[in-house]
């Protein structure tokens, strides 16, 4: 009993160190290679997925398998499942629990590595408030240009800095793999790279109401150049609208 | 259905305090709650069918569709089916006991559950019906020119009447088991009950106050949720999943007690594993229960610590409820399956919490959610836990228990067409709903012009659902039809050690038990292998 006791503790050790280290050997060798975020979500997906297929496959036979095989010939027979020893209760609890544990930490060390990733701003990212509204997002770049569509320069990462002017929204970039909630009260933050020239969109993933489906709004990656060109002559537009805005107020006053 | 010996009398029924009628009151009012949000399933999934109005009207209809939908569902319909009507029916009967601790308290808990039913179906035929979805997120809840207070009152109700059986069915369980029968003779479905109410004790009172407070800020000015004021929307959040999360286990332990009774009967096994089952794997998940709700709240802008840490508590829920899949597979092994109705459910369910329960699991995963949350992905996960696999473990409760009920069997083919019908429409409704997720389709949308690539797989969803419907009401055709009509029973139809069927007529009289039940220490309700 002490022996069998030993064998498993050593196993529990075994696996618990083992699994964490090849864990972030392929963090490691994921990170030698700049990859956007959402590639290596799509990677950390893939893997996933494999984890779950194999769980999914082991339970999913040995079910069907059991449920053919120990079908009654005759109504009357009894089953013939084993009584467990001590011992053996205590293994089969300790024997899978290793196991699940080992698979927990590997995925939660998989999953905060990248999460990481997601977290930190790069240094040189462009930044964009977002404002939510019943239903429609804003794209606030300073200096007065305000637009419904977000603009971004291809190759720089962007950092949106959000927040809401009524109720809950939710900002999601389904092709850079990024959501989070935008709320009154709170400013909340997710970051992408726009690595490849493209039109995709944002769509609103918390239910706010009746046009909650309708809220999206479109995402354009554009040269850097045209970026650039595109900003000056918003920049110089909002500033003449600003002028005009006052030029109107103070006749309305003097009128 | 006849245990008066007068006939039927409607006001016998309604001030019964039976534990018996009562779980029957239960049944009749969960299973009218599922057949209305059982529409408003159906026709939800006819407005996804394509891009753009299909059937509802406006965007705000179908919103106080989804929100009827979700809330009947998940309060009226599973917690009540589970805790009300299997645990009122059959859990005196499993421990030997005449009734339960309170039977005027259980009278008064069904009341309260048909006021909530009243309040609800009002709630479908006033003129700004609610459409906060069953989360009823502040401050939408409180802008929104929905009626809020329905919400909140219908959460009132169903709480105190949850609270009230939880203390009646702990004590009931601890004070009234046969003289004899220790606590590692339990049926496992009565220690699933156990927990359920113990963590509707703990955690309701939460639910009750955050719903309070939703309806102060609404009607009476106060500003907990309200920013501008000082107030917080991530508080409403919190406290919500601290119940509701746990109010999933409320669902899921009760539904896997159902499968062990009627695998271990039907495969004539003892359980595998009994005390890990019962110690480390309900006990884990009551001990983990209250850990984990941030899981709800990953992408809601709550601190990084939080998120991750709760990521690894979520991860680990894998062990008691794997420690609880070992117990349920263990038991198959050299079984001696017969299979009736009751079976073939809890076959399906096996796979269904296969993929219920996988699916979730990316979902663990912080970073995961970042593109599956909110997403049809989620919608297809929590339907295999909830939807499918619970629902089926309640049809199988049904068919298993229906002999001691009627007195009459309520096998036969159209029993097992109904069967074969549900299995394959779930199948083909959720497996669309995982892909598109995956790929970004997001949930609660009635329109989604913006996704046009999603439309056929909505079409496969749509057509799964029409199975379903046509399933379900053969199978409640087959109940009705059996209920009056079918094959009666022997005694002891499925030959069972348990005291509900070894101890008590079909179906039990007054007092359940015609002569006081005792049980040796030997005895336990499995006790089939020599």
């Amino acid at each position: 009993m002490r022996l069998l006791g030993r064998r498993l503790l050593m196993l529990v050790l075994a696996v618990a160190t083992a699994v964490p280290a090849w864990a972030s050997e392929e963090a490691e060798h994921a990170a030698g290679v700049a990859l956007t975020p959402a590639k290596r979500w799509d990677i950390l997906w893939d893997h996933v997925l494999i984890d779950l297929l194999v769980i999914g496959l082991v339970f999913g036979f040995a079910a069907l398998y059991m449920l053919f095989k120990y079908k009654a010939k005759n109504p009357t027979d009894l089953g013939q499942g084993p009584k467990l020893t001590k011992g053996q209760a205590i293994a089969w609890a300790l024997i899978p629990v290793a196991i699940f544990v080992a698979d927990d930490f590997y995925l939660a060390a998989q999953g905060w590595t990248l999460w990481g990733i997601y977290r930190r701003v790069p240094e040189n990212a462009l930044e964009v408030k977002a404002i939510g509204h019943q239903w429609y997002w804003e794209f606030d770049y300073g200096n007065g240009v305000v637009t419904q569509e977000l603009k971004v320069p291809q190759g720089r990462p962007v950092v949106l800095r959000m927040h809401s002017e009524d109720v809950l929204h939710d900002f999601y970039l389904p092709k850079y793999r990024v959501k989070e909630d935008v709320m009154p009260g709170r400013i909340t933050y997710v970051w992408f790279m726009p690595d490849e020239i493209t039109e995709t969109l944002v769509t609103c993933t918390m239910y706010c109401g009746a046009a909650h489906s309708q809220m999206y709004g479109k995402v354009s990656v554009i040269t850097p150049d045209k970026f650039t060109a595109w900003l000056e002559t918003a920049t110089k537009a909002a500033e003449a609208s600003q002028n005009k805005i006052g030029a109107v107020t103070r006749d309305q006053v003097k009128g | 259905m006849s245990d008066s010996p007068q006939g039927f009398s409607l006001k016998e029924w309604i001030f019964t305090t039976d534990h018996k009628r009562i779980g029957i009151l239960y049944l009749i009012g969960s299973l009218a709650a599922f057949a209305i949000a059982g529409t408003f399933a159906i026709m939800i999934r006819l407005e996804q069918y394509a891009p753009g109005q299909q059937i509802f009207e406006s965007g705000s209809a179908y919103n106080t569709a989804l929100y009827f939908h979700g809330a009947a569902m998940i309060l009226v319909f599973l917690i009540p089916a589970l805790t009300g009507f299997f645990a009122n029916y059959f859990l005196p009967l499993m421990i030997g006991a005449k009734d339960v601790a309170f039977p005027r308290i259980n009278a008064f808990s069904v009341w309260l559950f048909y006021a909530a039913i009243i309040l609800a179906l009002i709630s479908l035929v006033i003129p700004d019906p609610p459409d906060v979805m069953w989360t009823g997120y502040p401050p939408y809840s409180v802008t929104t020119e929905g009626n809020t207070a329905f919400y909140v009152f219908t959460v009132h109700l169903l709480g105190f009447s949850s609270i009230l059986g939880a203390i009646n069915f702990l004590v009931t369980v601890i004070y009234m088991r046969a003289p004899g029968m220790g606590w590692n003779q339990l049926n496992v479905f009565v220690w699933t009950i156990l927990g359920a109410f113990v963590m509707q004790l703990i955690f309701i009172p939460v639910l009750a106050s955050a719903v309070t407070m939703l309806l102060f800020d609404k009607y009476l000015g106060t500003h907990f949720f309200d920013p501008t004021q000082g107030g917080d929307v991530l508080l409403y959040q919190n406290l919500f999943w601290f119940y509701s999360h746990p109010a999933v286990y409320v669902i899921l332990l009760p539904a896997m007690g159902i499968l062990y009774d009627v695998i271990a009967t039907m495969g004539k096994n003892r359980i595998f594993n009994y005390k890990v089952l019962i110690y480390a794997g309900i006990g884990g998940v009551l001990a983990l229960a209250g850990e984990v709700w941030i899981h709800h709240l990953y992408i809601a802008g709550v601190p990084d610590w939080l998120r991750v840490g709760m990521m690894i508590t979520t991860l680990l829920i894998s062990v008691p409820i794997g420690l609880m899949i070992m117990s349920l597979w263990g038991t198959l092994y050299k079984a001696s399956i017969t299979f009736n109705a009751a079976m073939l459910y809890a076959s399906a369910c096996l796979f269904l919490l296969l993929v219920g329960g996988l699916t979730g699991i990316p979902l663990a995963m912080t970073v995961m959610t970042a593109n599956l949350g909110q997403t049809s992905y989620v919608h297809a996960h929590f339907h295999f836990v909830m939807a499918l696999f619970s629902t089926f473990a309640i049809i199988s409760g049904i068919y298993y228990w229906f002999p001691k009920m009627t007195g009459r069997l309520a096998e036969g083919p159209l029993a097992v067409i109904a069967f074969w019908i549900n299995t394959i429409g779930v199948n083909v409704t959720f497996w669309p709903l995982f892909i598109i997720g995956v790929q970004g389709m997001p949930r609660r949308y009635w329109d989604y012009e913006q996704f046009p690539q999603f439309e056929p797989y909505h079409h496969v969803a749509t057509y799964g659902a029409l199975l379903v419907a046509v399933g379900m009401l053969l199978t409640l055709i087959n109940w009705v039809k059996s209920a009056f009509w079918g094959v009666k029973s022997e005694a002891n139809p499925w030959h069972s050690k348990s005291l509900e069927w070894t101890h008590c007529p079909n179906p039990p009289g007054p007092g359940n038990f015609p002569e006081d039940v005792t049980v040796s220490e030997h005895w336990t309700p499995y006790d089939y292998v020599k």
